[in-house]
């Protein structure tokens, strides 16, 4: 459906963005996730129709996003990082005009805006005035708008920014509604956001992919030694020591209280071997857990490991 | 032309509901009435004066002393407040962020020019439409000739539009509201002394500047006459200004 092939976009003599390709299927939920300044607002901007990229192509449905925007515009809803809101303007006559500006006649305007305003729960503040709503509010208007022509597509940037977290987990609710009927693009600073909505991620660093996959198959393909959590009662004070002594232990970090984070070698399934020694030495077993990687791991050694290597 | 009006009445809407418009009209007919009423005292006193020397056989018009410096001086009042008017046009847009919701749409950018002019001409013609009381009050007094009135209207609004256009334009160039009105203002008021410069630049720079001269093309519409070169003059002005307009907003784009 989205298919991006080397695009590179220019600020001036800055590079925004550099030789991006990826592609994503209909009816995926994909999260862009980078550091500020990655180039993740610009690959919005132009997957929008909004900025012409300076060079590469992106197209959607087969058309290019620079060439046939007039017409992609009309099946793509765009949420910018600052929703575009009139502070003067009622939230219904906002989504009218939103939905008029976007193509519908006149008949369908109606019909389309009673359907937005339920389905992002705006029934009780619709003949308020914006600049007047909560910052809560006003991101679902910004989020009503995008989605007042039903497009296909839904390219969300930073949705839930500035929100608190009752607004956040509305929002992201609304968000996994709309996953099953439509294709969306998110990028959020928040991981857990990105875990929870999208099913795979596109990891953006200084301009360029740092990596395209889901959240397994990133986690599976970066990690190296897997970590586990030891929890006892009675820890004596050797258990550092005795812990370290076993064959493919590679480190032990005391952790609160009684906990120790242990990391051991991939696929060492050392789990028995910990539970015979808590046994042997009378610690008072209380868990072994098996930590997985979370996409905080995954970003950070992403885009920090990549620095370092370009250092 | 069916978004540029959708655009156009959206502007309107927050014209209409913002202090704006009500504070600006209001200055602007407080002072054009200031100026239309010393004119018409001045016109009934020349008329006590000509009654009685009525062997000086003079022949006094309403059109010519009454309407025609009302409107010249109205054209002066305009020069100042349509900066204030179309500052908002793109300034506000870019620094709210607003414009994404605009650029994003499937609208060409043309009709977003073309609605962004229409809501503030259409505004400006409001205001000089309840001006023309005073036109109505000298229909009760006497009787003015009518055709040049018209074409005077006529003059008036369409060297509003130039200023408009410019102030649309200038708009397009800034987020800063007051830089766009400052731009607006330095701008109209050269077209409007460019001619002064005619005579020491020579005969042919002479004529060209003279050309130029937003104010030298009213001339004739306030005598009543309806001169092709000066409806083109005028229809060009708004013309090119709208495309610079909107070539500055497509390449901003690019940038």
């Amino acid at each position: 459906m989205i298919e991006v092939e080397n695009l590179t976009k220019y600020y001036g003599p800055r590079k925004a963005i550099n030789n991006l390709t990826f592609q994503i299927a209909q009816g995926e939920v994909v999260g862009f996730l980078g550091p500020n300044g990655a180039g993740k607002s610009t690959t919005m901007n132009i997957l929008s129709c909004i900025l012409p990229a300076s060079s590469g192509t992106a197209r959607i449905k087969g058309y290019d996003t620079f060439e046939h925007s007039i017409e992609l515009r009309k099946i793509i809803g765009y949420l910018p990082e600052t929703p575009p809101l009139y502070p003067d303007m009622s939230v219904r006559d906002y989504l009218m005009f939103a939905a008029q500006v976007r193509g519908l006649t006149s008949k369908q305007t109606g019909s389309a805006v009673e359907a937005v305003i339920e389905k992002c729960s705006l029934k009780n503040v619709s003949h308020r005035i914006i600049g007047r709503l909560s910052k809560g509010y006003q991101q679902r208007v910004g989020l009503a708008q995008a989605m007042v022509h039903d497009p296909d597509i839904l390219i969300l940037d930073e949705p839930t920014i500035g929100l608190d977290p009752i607004q956040i987990i509305e929002i992201r609710k609304l968000i996994q509604q709309l996953a099953s009927s439509h294709t969306i693009i998110l990028s959020s600073h928040i991981l857990p956001e990105i875990t929870q909505i999208c099913q795979r991620v596109i990891i953006i660093n200084e301009g360029e992919i740092a990596a395209v996959d889901s959240l397994e198959g990133l986690t599976a393909s970066l990690r190296k030694s897997e970590r586990l959590s030891l929890t006892v009662r009675n820890a004596s004070d050797d258990i550092e020591k005795k812990l370290n002594s076993i064959n493919q232990v590679l480190s032990v970090l005391p952790g609160e209280k009684n906990q120790f984070l242990i990391e051991c070698a991939l696929n060492s399934n050392l789990q028995d071997e910990f539970a015979r020694l808590a046994l042997d030495n009378q610690w008072g077993l209380v868990e072994i857990k098996p930590l997985s990687m979370t996409l905080e791991d995954v970003f950070l050694k992403l885009t920090i490991e990549e620095k370092d290597v370009k250092a | 032309m069916r978004n540029a009006w959708i655009i156009a009445k959206r502007d309107l809407g927050s014209f209409f509901n913002s202090p704006i418009f009500y504070v600006v009209t209001t200055v602007f007919l407080i002072i054009y009435s200031f100026i239309f009423f010393n004119i018409l005292n001045f016109f009934s006193f020349q008329s006590l004066q000509a009654g009685q020397l009525q062997a000086m056989g003079m022949n006094l018009s309403l059109n010519e002393m009454v309407i025609e410096p009302s409107l010249q001086n109205m054209s002066v009042i305009l020069l100042m407040i349509i900066p204030i008017i179309t500052m908002r046009s793109f300034a506000d847009e870019k620094k709210t962020k607003t414009f994404r919701l605009l650029l994003s749409s499937p609208v060409p950018l043309r009709e977003i020019v073309l609605g962004k002019f229409l809501a503030c001409m259409i505004v400006v013609t409001v205001m000089i439409s309840i001006s023309s009381y005073s036109i109505g009050f000298l229909f009760l007094l006497g009787e003015p000739e009518l055709g040049p009135i018209v074409t005077g209207y006529l003059g008036v609004l369409l060297m509003a539009g130039c200023y408009v256009s410019v102030g649309v334009f200038a708009s397009s160039l800034t987020d800063n509201q007051i830089v766009a009105a400052v731009m607006t203002f330095g701008f109209s008021l050269f077209m409007w002394v460019i001619g002064w410069g005619a005579q020491a630049a020579g005969a042919t720079a002479g004529q060209v500047l003279q050309f130029l001269s937003i104010v030298d093309h009213m001339e004739r519409f306030l005598k009543g006459m309806v001169d092709t070169s000066d409806l083109v003059y005028y229809l060009s002005f708004i013309l090119l200004s709208l495309f610079l307009c909107h070539r500055v907003l497509d390449s901003n784009r690019w940038r």
